[in-house]
C-alpha cells in the first residue's frame, strides 16, 4: 500500500469512527430533550394541581378556627350549666354514664373534676329511669349500665318487659296452678242438672184433649 | 502513520462506547422521572378534587353558630327553670 493510499485510508475510518459518535450524540441527546418536555409538561400539570390546593384550602384555617370557636362556647356553655346544676359529682357521673371513662379526663373548664370519682349512674337516676333506658333502643343513657349496652330486639321484644316481673313468673314453675279447662272432656265436671235435655212438664191446669180446629184464644176463654 | 491508526481504534473502541453508555444512562434515567411527575400530576388533581367541599365549611360553621345559639337558648330556660346544686354537693 502506498503511503497516500495508507493516509486516505486512515483518514476514512477517523471520519467514520467520528460520524458514528455524532450519530450517537444525536440519537441520545435528542431521546433525553424528548423526556425532559414531557416532564416538563408534567411538572405543569402538577403546578396546576398544588395551585388548586393552595387555592381551596386557604380559607380553611380562618373557618375551622371559627368553628371551633364556636364549640368551644358551647362546651364551656354546658359544662358550666350540668355543673351548676346537677354538682359535679353528679355531673361526672352522667357524662360517665353516657361516654363510659370519660369522667376521667374531667371537664375543661374545671380542672379539678379529673380526680373526683364518678358516682356511677344508678345513683344518679331513679330505678325507673334506669329501666326506661333498658328498654329503650340503645338508649345512651343505659351505655353504663353493667350488663352491657341496652338493646332491644324487634322479634323479642317482650323479653326486657317479662324481665321487669318477678323470677317466679320468667322460670314458669309447674307448681303454679293451671287455667281451668271447660269442655266435655275437662276433668273436673260441674254438678248437672237432670231437667236439663228432659221432656218438658205439663203443666196442671192446661187441657189435654183440645179440639184440633180450636184456636189457642178460645182454649183460654 | 501508525499512532493515527492508533488513535482510530482507540476512537472506535473506548470513546464510542463510553459515549454511548453515558448517554444511554442519561436517556434512562430522564425516562424514569416520566411516570413519576405522571403519577404526582394526577394525586394533585385528585387532592385538589377533594378540597371541592372545602366550602361547605362554611355550611358547617353556619350550622355550629345556630346550634350553639340554640344551645345558649335552651341552657339560659334550664338555668331559670331548674334549681342549682346544693351547695356542697360537688
Amino acid at each position: 500500500m502506498t503511503p497516500v493510499l495508507a493516509f486516505a485510508a486512515a483518514g476514512a475510518v477517523t471520519i467514520v469512527v467520528v460520524l458514528l459518535i455524532v450519530l450517537a450524540l444525536v440519537y441520545y441527546l435528542v431521546s433525553v430533550i424528548v423526556q425532559l418536555r414531557k416532564i416538563t409538561a408534567g411538572l405543569n400539570d402538577v403546578i396546576a394541581g398544588v395551585g388548586e390546593i393552595l387555592q381551596k384550602t386557604e380559607p380553611v384555617d380562618e373557618v375551622v378556627t371559627a368553628i371551633n370557636q364556636q364549640l368551644d362556647a358551647g362546651v364551656d356553655a354546658l359544662e358550666g350549666l350540668l355543673v351548676k346544676k346537677a354538682g359535679m359529682s353528679d355531673a361526672l357521673g352522667l357524662v360517665d354514664g353516657i361516654y363510659p371513662g370519660a369522667a376521667a379526663a374531667g371537664f375543661r373548664n374545671f380542672p379539678e373534676s379529673g380526680a373526683i370519682t364518678p358516682p356511677r349512674i344508678g345513683e344518679v337516676y331513679t330505678n325507673g329511669a334506669l329501666t326506661l333506658a333498658r328498654l329503650g333502643r340503645e338508649a345512651p343513657i343505659a351505655a353504663g349500665n353493667p350488663a352491657g349496652p341496652a338493646l332491644r330486639y324487634v322479634e323479642q321484644g317482650s323479653l326486657a318487659a317479662r324481665q321487669l316481673y318477678p323470677e317466679a313468673r320468667q322460670a314458669m314453675p309447674e307448681s303454679l296452678p293451671r287455667s281451668p279447662v271447660i269442655g266435655t272432656d275437662a276433668p273436673v265436671q260441674y254438678e248437672q242438672r237432670e231437667d236439663i235435655g228432659a221432656p218438658r212438664k205439663r203443666l196442671p191446669g192446661r187441657p189435654t184433649t183440645a179440639g184440633a180446629g180450636t184456636a189457642p184464644s178460645e182454649g183460654l176463654q | 502513520m501508525i499512532l493515527w491508526w492508533i488513535g482510530d481504534i482507540v476512537l472506535l473502541v473506548v470513546v464510542l462506547p463510553v459515549v454511548v453508555v453515558l448517554l444511554r444512562g442519561v436517556l434512562t434515567a430522564a425516562r424514569s422521572i416520566v411516570p413519576s411527575v405522571t403519577e404526582i400530576a394526577k394525586v394533585a388533581a385528585a387532592g385538589s378534587k377533594d378540597l371541592d367541599a372545602v366550602p361547605l365549611l362554611l355550611t358547617t360553621l353556619d350550622q355550629a353558630t345556630r346550634t350553639v345559639a340554640g344551645v345558649a337558648n335552651y341552657g339560659g330556660s334550664l338555668d331559670v327553670i331548674l334549681d342549682d346544686a346544693p351547695a356542697g354537693s360537688g
